[in-house]
């Protein structure tokens, strides 16, 4: 790697973490949601693989971790998208207010 | 190396907005399943090409396929937008706009200010860091070393929050247990 990609890396990764945002703010469908949270999760792990070329493998290692918790929020995220539409007949955020008092 | 850099670099950008701009839930995950191959291009350009093969495998592969699953289990009902008024579009768009001028500003970033920034004065490597030429050669060995040395603890820590990820799942979506 040309040592000078540094930067432009770090900016994809902070461009792709705020479509994610942007994203999870914007959409009322639940499961875009999750997908956003999925985008700023894969965004912070470039940061991770470019910042481990200057201070050894640990990066990549916290990246397997990040990933681990990726899948496991994936299973249980999407169970929970099951039930919720199993008892409510929709995945549309602004309708699924059972907090709401 | 350059060209292709930046080449994965649109792919990725343009492709994580048609993700959030898309209303079909599954034409939106194709895009996220772009957005991630570019990643792993990425990966490959900064010398972790094992992380870019686990990317597409677990990422693209198994986490993208178990979202497709569920969207067409569940067969929503995509004529209608699900984008929020305008007044949480405005106010979003300008939440995101802040934050991509501050971590859009990270582009000056070099290795040099890095080093300056973080390093004692004096210091010329980075403590505890791999230089580049230091690897073995073996892309493997170079990560599992670390995984099952230093974060022997963390890496057994997953393993019990994938059991209860599991159980969780199977207890959220099953009717009766």
């Amino acid at each position: 790697m040309a040592p000078d990609l540094l930067g432009p890396t770090l900016a994809l990764s902070g461009i792709l973490f705020s479509i994610g945002v942007l994203g999870a703010l914007l959409r009322r469908n639940a499961i875009i949601l999750f997908m956003c949270v999925e985008l700023m999760l894969n965004a912070v792990n470039l940061a991770f693989v470019v910042f481990a070329r200057y201070y050894g493998f640990g990066g990549h290692v916290l990246v397997f971790f990040v990933m681990t918790v990726a899948a496991a929020e994936a299973a249980v995220g999407l169970a929970i998208m099951l039930a919720l539409f199993r008892h409510n007949q929709t995945l549309d955020l602004q309708d699924i207010n059972l907090l709401h008092g | 190396m350059h060209i292709v850099f930046w080449i994965f670099f649109a792919s990725a950008v343009v492709s994580a907005a048609m993700c959030i701009l898309r209303r079909n839930p599954v034409s939106a995950a194709m895009w996220l399943v772009s957005t991630m191959f570019s990643l792993a291009g990425i990966f490959v350009i900064m010398d972790a090409p094992f992380l870019a093969a686990i990317q597409v495998l677990v990422y693209a592969g198994a986490v993208m396929v178990l979202f497709l699953f569920v969207i067409m289990l569940l067969n929503l009902d995509v004529t209608a937008s699900d984008v929020r008024g305008s007044l949480s579009i405005g106010g979003a768009v300008a939440v995101t706009g802040l934050l991509i001028v501050e971590l859009g500003a990270l582009w000056v970033y070099t290795p040099d200010r890095l080093a300056q920034e973080l390093l004692p004065a004096g210091a010329t490597t980075f403590p505890g860091g791999i230089p580049a030429d230091a690897m073995s050669g073996n892309i493997v060995l170079d990560v599992a070393k670390p995984l099952f040395d230093a974060y022997l603890i963390p890496f057994e820590a997953t393993s019990v929050l994938l059991l209860a990820a599991v159980v969780g799942a199977v207890v959220l979506a099953k009717r009766r247990i």
